[in-house]
């Protein structure tokens, strides 16, 4: 394939330091990756849009039951397929790195959850986040009665105006008192 | 509630969005809709002062405009990576504030491009650091395989290595690089034995004539024979003062100073490392790692990689919000308990709580007296056999390893009985685990000083034993040299002789038996106790044996690596997870508590104990402590009487009494502070009902409006898309325009 440092010039590899939360060494080995994902032509063009199956077809995507989802939020193209350029790429791995700042994390991670993209967190949007936890089979579900008095918990906890949705504030503000959320929202390559 | 029906969902499921609910400024600002007709300029919500996180790339246009009012310079505080945005968008940003920038003055510029330049330089060396940390390839590929919850024990076990080597380095340049540069630097080693009689004999121990083979090893793993007058122990330090050419080198301070020093550093060290996890401030009292938001929110690693983790994860989850769910339902249970019923549980937990005295009680006697028999069989130096006398050498170290073995199983079998919920069980069983561990270290030191300080005509002629402790310092090394030895055998072997053949058997056999003992569990508490256990071993016995901690780094640099390999190969992730947080939280908090366990001996051994007249920095002194006065004397005047003022009473109370001040103002600091808070959410609440209310209200105003004037323009808006519930009886009370036909319902009564 070549060497990397040769396709990536040291201005627009610095502009990427710059831009995003990542090492020279994590953009380069970004870059590696994803050359990786693309055909031989593909790779000397500058722009290329890899589709979404070939994105998840990365070990640190494939066994991630929110794979589509992070790959429809960092998407920008305009035909929302989940397409990723290189670009997007390196946002997403932005997002996940270890010296992102929580505003960061917590955001891209209300995105991810709002699976109807309407803004809140409601009580669809929560069951689906559970059924993701849990399992897609119907053995691996809660009952109706265990995920209805779950989805009242976690409202309780962190629905403040009690509106029955939990926006964009209120994340961020349960976020902020979650020990565990840094440490388990972090991929690294 | 009819004050609701503003959310109810129509048949989609989506929340039928009010137009006015729509335009409403705080709704805007959390939407995030793609228009690609926003460019341009962008719009930060100035809502939120310095964090910018509800700005988005494109926003809806509203007819509210927001003013944007943010002073330049505050904007550039703000780091570009930090936005929300897509890439070329933040390339927008910063070009549009570089042409921003050429417009200020060149004091400006140049103060801009040197933050710039230092953040850049201290980005390189943060990354420098990393690069340099140990084993990063090892913990990434475990963080890979099992998550968070295993990672934290080895990045837990890679803290204790850093710790102990700088500790080593520490006693190493103070203490032991003095003497051995003495020869070389031309330095003068003064050792004044007062040849007070008896109290000063010390009789060699190194082995004269033939010596057979197994002698050899017998020393080795007892610390005896030839290794006895080595660096390894506090025997060898034969020196008071070095008499360099232009300086003094007070060996005998050096030695209690960096003592205190080691122990103040892991302190410290410590503490800065929990804080780092405990930065969130706690003003809520719920329970912080057990909440459904943590679980849920935080549920997944994103960091694992490997399938089947994937699919285990999601089964342990699964597993914990059942549990969780199922410990509420429980919590309920208990609190309907009638009388009688809570009579008899507490009559049944005092009685196993009795028991359970009554097994640490016997524990003790055992270890006592098996270090008293010990003690007895090394004295008389009747040599039986090789093994025996190495088992006889090691007694107390077999019978605390297995008293560490029982009784864990022996507490998860009480506490069965005792109905307590099921986190308070294990959090309770595992409370009694680290005290057994940890207080069985200090019964052996009791017993060996029991056993020092008894002579046969009392009160002792040198204030100890020196008939059959001639060097009694050199002993307890001993002892603790060989109970970090024995540690370190313990799980080489449990390793190897039970995990891989466990493995072996359940793979391979199918019979009952196998499937009923089940795949070995990584238990996260049993390792963390393993390793604080050596850890306080450590801590105590680097006074009587200097190069203890270098030992420790040695040995756990090799557990590291039989860990991992019997991590990988052996076992399964736990069906309780143990989530990272309160992982980190635990191993801190038992490793405190073996510090200030590991304390105490060393303070009393310091302040208490007559040191040996024979050996070591400290014979022309009673206790070890003496130096300090001893040096103070020498000290000119004016540090006397600083130093003396320093250490008086009347210092020390008002000390104190400042510190009580400071702690009380906090807390009601803390107390006033949460109240406000449970007061502002209330707040909220009550503005959102009244919001709704008043959107309610201005829905039913306008179609009233519309109804009664069908020839005006037409409302696009509020006909068509308004739910049911708004053709409520309140039409028939209302005239032209808005007012209020009766009072809001219960908006300022309801809490």
């Amino acid at each position: 394939m070549g060497t990397t440092a040769s396709q990536l010039g040291k201005d627009v590899l610095s502009e990427y330091q710059e831009l995003t939360f990542l090492t020279k060494q994590e953009i380069l080995l970004a870059h590696k990756r994803f050359s990786e994902l693309l055909s031989k032509e593909e790779r000397d063009r500058p722009d290329t849009r890899v589709p979404m199956e070939k994105i998840l077809t990365l070990p640190e995507l494939k066994s991630n039951p929110f794979r589509q989802r992070i790959c429809q939020v960092f998407s920008t193209s305009d035909r929302k397929d989940g397409s990723l350029t290189f670009e997007d790429f390196l946002d997403l791995l932005s997002a996940f790195s270890d010296s992102a700042t929580l505003e960061i994390k917590s955001h891209y991670a209300f995105r991810i959850f709002d699976f109807d993209d309407d803004g809140t967190l409601d009580t669809g949007d929560l069951e689906k986040l559970v059924n993701c936890l849990t399992g897609e089979t119907d053995e691996t579900r809660l009952t109706t009665d265990e995920m209805r008095q779950l989805i009242n918990n976690i409202l309780e906890e962190s629905d403040i105006d009690k509106d029955g949705t939990v926006n964009l504030s209120e994340f961020q503000h349960v976020i902020s008192r979650s020990p565990d959320f840094v440490s388990s929202f972090k991929i690294v390559l | 509630m009819d004050n609701d029906a503003v959310f109810y969902t129509d048949r989609s499921g989506r929340i039928t969005s009010n137009p006015l609910l729509d335009q409403l400024p705080s709704y805007q600002s959390l939407l995030y809709r793609r228009k690609s007709s926003v460019s341009g300029t962008k719009r930060r919500s100035s809502s939120r002062g310095r964090t910018g996180s509800s700005s988005s790339g494109k926003w809806g246009m509203s007819s509210f405009t927001r003013p944007l009012d943010k002073p330049k310079s505050q904007i550039e505080q703000q780091d570009i990576r930090e936005l929300a945005k897509p890439m070329a968008e933040k390339r927008r940003d910063k070009t549009q504030r570089l042409e921003e920038a050429r417009e200020l003055s060149s004091w400006r510029q140049w103060r801009q491009s040197s933050h710039r330049y230092l953040k850049r330089l201290r980005d390189d060396a943060q990354e420098w650091m990393s690069s340099m940390k140990l084993w990063r390839g090892d913990i990434h590929l475990i963080e890979g395989m099992f998550g968070t919850g295993i990672l934290s024990y080895f990045s837990f076990l890679r803290f204790l290595v850093v710790l102990n080597l700088i500790i080593f380095l520490i006693k190493f340049s103070f203490v032991m690089l003095p003497i051995i540069i003495a020869p070389y630097a031309s330095g003068n080693i003064t050792y004044n034995l007062n040849d007070a009689g008896v109290c000063t004999v010390y009789p060699s121990s190194s082995r004269l004539g033939l010596v057979i083979f197994h002698e050899h090893i017998t020393d080795l793993l007892s610390g005896g024979g030839f290794l006895e007058q080595t660096y390894l122990f506090y025997g060898y330090y034969k020196a008071d003062k070095i008499h360099f050419p232009n300086i003094t080198y007070n060996l005998a301070l050096a030695y209690l100073l960096s003592t205190i020093a080691y122990l103040f550093l892991s302190l410290i060290w410590i503490v800065k490392r929990s804080a780092r996890g405990f930065k969130r401030n706690l003003v809520q009292d719920e329970d912080r790692f057990q909440s459904f938001c943590n679980k849920i929110f935080a549920g997944w690693d994103f960091c694992i990689t490997n399938v089947n983790a994937a699919r285990l994860k999601r089964s342990s989850l699964l597993y914990e919000l059942k549990t969780d769910l199922e410990e509420e339902r429980i919590k309920q249970k208990i609190a309907d308990r009638t009388r009688k019923e809570k009579c008899r549980i507490y009559f049944l937990r005092l009685i196993l709580n009795l028991f359970v005295i009554g097994v640490l009680a016997g524990c003790f006697y055992s270890i006592y007296i098996a270090t008293i028999f010990s003690q007895e069989a090394q004295m008389t130096k009747i040599k039986v056999n090789f093994i025996v006398d190495l088992i006889y050498e090691y007694l107390p170290s077999i019978v605390i390893t297995v008293a560490n073995f029982i009784t864990p199983l022996l507490f998860s079998i009480i506490i069965n009985y005792e109905d307590y919920s099921p986190a308070f069980e294990i959090r309770f069983t595992l409370m009694r685990c680290v005290f057994m561990r940890l207080t069985s270290i200090g019964v052996l030191l009791f017993s060996l000083w029991s056993q020092i300080t008894k002579c046969e005509e009392e009160p002792c002629i040198c204030g100890y034993n020196h008939v059959l402790y001639s060097c009694w310092e050199t002993r307890v090394g001993q002892e603790m040299y060989k109970l970090t030895i024995f540690d370190f055998i313990t799980i080489v072997a449990v390793t190897i002789f039970v995990e891989f053949p466990r493995k072996l058997i359940v793979k391979n056999c199918d019979c009952g038996l196998a499937k009923w003992w089940g795949q070995q569990e990584f238990a996260i508490p049993q390792n963390v106790l393993e390793i604080v256990y050596g850890q306080t071993i450590c801590w105590i016995g680097t006074f009587y044996c200097p190069m203890l901690p270098a030992i420790c780094t040695i040995k756990y640099f090799f557990i590291f690596y039989i860990k991992k390999v019997s991590l990988i190969n052996n076992c399964r992730p736990a069906t309780r997870p143990f989530r990272a947080s309160s992982s980190n939280f635990f191993f801190l908090v038992v490793l405190l508590i073996g510090l200030a366990l590991a304390c105490l001996p060393v303070t009393v051994s310091v302040a208490q104990i007559n040191c040996s007249h024979a050996c070591g920095p400290f014979v022309n002194y009673n206790t070890t402590w003496e130096v300090l006065p001893a040096t103070v004397s020498q000290l000119p005047s004016g540090a006397q009487k600083l130093l003396f003022a320093l250490s008086s009473e009347a210092f020390a109370v008002s000390f104190f009494v400042v510190t009580c001040l400071a702690m009380f103002y906090v807390i009601a600091l803390a107390g006033a502070h949460k109240r406000v808070i449970n007061q502002l959410r209330e707040q909220l609440a009550m503005e959102g009902r009244d919001k709704r209310f008043l959107i309610q209200k201005l829905c039913q105003a306008q179609s009233l409006s519309t109804s009664r004037s069908p020839v005006s323009r037409p409302q696009p808006r509020s006909g068509s898309r308004s739910s049911p519930s708004y053709h409520t009886s309140f039409s028939s009370n209302f005239n032209e325009g808005v007012f209020l036909a009766h009072s809001p319902p219960d908006s300022s009564t309801h809490v």
